[in-house]
């Protein structure tokens, strides 16, 4: 750090002192991992050129396993995605003073992970050179047509509402000068936090909150449809919608909890991410573990109780055939574990939601696999099939440079914007009384007036 | 209204394989490495599947030549998000090589699991390809191909019934497999036509489709081998 930004940084309040270092002191642990993470990110980018060069017989995909690792993927990262922005969105929505810490960090997972699962889809056509055709021989009757319209209205929409609350404090940026002057006098966008300004800026923040919540829900349903509108046993099923909304924002607050973790120790933001936003999300967690266990139960047991024998080929095939150890690893991930450890008040801390995040993320990877790949080697017409899948090291590659990939631009990001909302934590503490009022105001015979009158 | 269909007599299959040479032959389908077919990459519009029934040493073996089912309701072409297959005025379901994409969601739709992907672009040795058929187009690597019920060959006879000045015969359009069956266990013709013999033959007491239930309505009927 040079010296001017440091006086300028030290002369700052103590919020922006601490929410901005990050942007102007860069650790060598960081510049360490970001080299790891870029490094294994270009080795998935050669092996996609070996795989664009010579055809996807590059892949271990087979008839009938005619999807693999890329469509997992890609119902998994869009499923992270779903973490920020709808979080973020019901907590204000509800009011939940709590938030202010930590939708920031939430949003911009949501921003950076969907282009990293929207890609997956073109990753694993046999044409990408003919993706255009998309848009230009439109068949609206494809739910994959309903996925690029879902997809598409969710990332523009995710990517404004990142944007809207990051106008004031792109101003703050601006205003202190600490780095790139020019930069920020662009994306701050003559925004001056003037009173006219911010309640223009709360009312957007607010209809936006709103608006996102059924685009989110619909894009998780819908790429739940891909699967469900096919004829195919385990996956011809009306609950998919539901099922993969759940099991998104699951999978989407266990990656927010591990992003927390990660911040909280890297940019020493223990005053901000405290034990009680580990406690509440913990007990979200909870909550959706429960969840996961009622429709992933109902849906096992209405296959089971049907008997349908093209079905019972898959689901046998899951609980006690070839897919008995990805099947039973992702109930442990995602509902013994984290229910064992979320349960306790004890465990709701930093390190626990930190386990049982990463047990969730695993698991919910799992559950994709476990749908798409038991129903692949098993379908309706019994044929001459290899019956299995085994990816191969280029799809491991793309894989793991799309998870380094994201972690990348994600830290690159904690370089360029506060990764806690500055103005967000500002106006919480001017509001303390407002929201005591507005709280009291909640009780039957309130006599106070003001804010707490709605 | 002509609706092309087939009915396959399995009574009369024998399960030697030439309609799945021919098809191959006829619609330049490449053959793949070993290697390749033991990672299930062979592609087959047309092929013989045997169904085993009973334990060994009591087992009853039935052929069930497979090609694509033509369906009146089609499930790959609802999922298809470029239209890259369709089904035609006569009821073929075709596929438009040149704008599918590869995303393989028709192959996973299709219950009957005939729709078959480029994995690796398609191969022939020097001698081979001086023998490829100039009427169908050559497949390149990445999208999905398909039975097409010969559709070259109606191109052909049309115009040969319009240059010759009369109607289109029932023999003037076979595909391939309907044509070198040894047993004629495969007939091809216009379901709507009753002059022609699929049309008689579908009202046949042994007659049934596969996987009927699921409402694809297809157009490849079969009669039940005789006790």
């Amino acid at each position: 750090m040079r010296d001017d930004v440091r006086a300028k940084l030290e002369r700052l309040p103590p919020d922006e002192r601490v929410l901005l270092r990050p942007l102007v002191e860069t650790s060598r642990t960081f510049y360490v991992v970001t080299a790891l993470l870029a490094a294994v990110s270009l080795w998935g980018v050669f092996a996609y050129y070996l795989q664009v060069r010579y055809g996807l017989g590059r892949t271990g995909l087979n008839r009938p396993s005619y999807w693999g690792i890329y469509i997992i993927c890609f119902v998994f990262f869009i499923g992270i995605s779903h973490a920020g922005t709808l979080i973020s969105a019901i907590l204000r929505v509800s009011k939940a003073e709590w938030r202010r810490a930590i939708t920031r960090s939430a949003e911009l997972i949501t921003v950076l992970v969907i282009g990293f699962g929207a890609i997956q889809p073109i990753i694993d056509m046999g044409r990408p050179d003919r993706v255009m055709n998309v848009l230009l021989h439109a068949q609206l009757l494809s739910p994959l047509l309903w996925d690029v319209t879902s997809i598409g209205l969710y990332f523009f929409s995710c990517t404004i509402y990142l944007y809207v609350p990051l106008l004031p404090d792109l101003a703050i940026i601006r205003d202190s000068g600490i780095k790139a002057p020019w930069l920020y006098r662009i994306l701050a966008a003559g925004y001056r936090d003037t009173p006219v300004q911010r309640a223009r800026l709360e009312r957007v923040i607010g209809v936006l909150s709103i608006v996102v919540i059924p685009i989110a829900v619909s894009v998780h349903t819908v790429i739940g449809w891909i699967f469900a509108m096919t004829l195919r046993p385990m996956w011809h099923s009306t609950i998919f919608g539901p099922y993969f909304v759940m099991g998104a924002i699951y999978s989407g607050i266990a990656a927010i909890l591990i992003a927390m973790v990660v911040l909280r120790r890297a940019y020493r933001l223990e005053q901000y991410f405290k034990p009680v936003h580990f406690d509440y999300l913990g007990r979200l967690l909870l909550v959706f573990s429960l969840l996961w266990f009622y429709f992933t139960f109902a849906e096992y047991l209405t296959a089971f109780y049907g008997g349908e024998p093209g079905e019972m080929r898959a689901f046998w095939a899951k609980l006690t055939g070839p897919f008995a150890i990805p099947f039973w690893t992702m109930v442990a991930g995602c509902f013994v574990i984290p229910l064992a450890l979320m349960s306790r008040q004890a465990t709701r801390t930093p390190r626990g939601t930190l386990i049982a995040g990463i047990a969730v993320v695993i698991g919910m990877w799992l559950e994709r696999y476990n749908i798409v790949v038991p129903t692949s080697v098993n379908p309706r017409w019994e044929i001459e099939s290899i019956g299995q899948y085994l990816p191969s090291w280029i799809e491991l590659s793309i894989m793991s440079a799309t998870f380094s990939g994201f972690i990348l631009v994600y830290m690159v990001a904690t370089k360029f914007v506060p990764i806690v909302s500055i103005w967000e934590i500002k106006e919480g503490r001017e509001d303390v009384k407002e929201v005591a009022d507005r709280v009291a105001g909640y009780l039957p015979n309130a006599t106070v007036s003001g804010a707490g009158a709605d | 209204m002509t609706r092309w269909g087939m009915v396959i007599d399995l009574d009369r299959c024998m399960g030697c394989a030439a309609c799945e040479v021919a098809c191959k032959s006829e619609n330049n389908i490449a053959t793949v490495s070993p290697d390749q077919a033991d990672r299930g990459r062979t592609n087959s519009w047309m092929k013989v599947m045997a169904h085993v029934e009973g334990e060994f040493p009591h087992t009853e073996m039935q052929f069930y030549p497979r090609p694509c089912m033509h369906c009146d309701n089609p499930p790959c072409i609802k999922v298809c998000p470029v239209a890259a297959t369709y089904i035609s005025d006569e009821g073929i379901v075709g596929q438009i090589y040149a704008r599918c994409i590869g995303c393989r969601y028709c192959a996973n739709a299709c219950p009957y699991m005939v729709k078959y992907f480029n994995w690796y672009g398609p191969e022939w040795a020097d001698s081979e390809l001086q023998h490829l058929n100039p009427d169908v187009s050559v497949r390149s690597v990445g999208v999905i191909e398909k039975c097409t019920f010969c559709h070259h060959r109606l191109q052909k006879a049309r115009e040969e019934a319009r240059a010759e000045g009369r109607e289109l015969r029932e023999e003037d359009y076979q595909p391939a497999c309907a044509e070198v069956c040894p047993t004629a266990a495969i007939v091809f013709g216009d379901l709507d036509d009753a002059t022609h013999r699929v049309a008689e033959l579908k009202e046949d007491p042994r007659v049934h489709r596969l996987m009927e239930d699921l409402g694809t309505q297809p157009k490849v009927y079969y009669l039940r081998a005789r006790e």
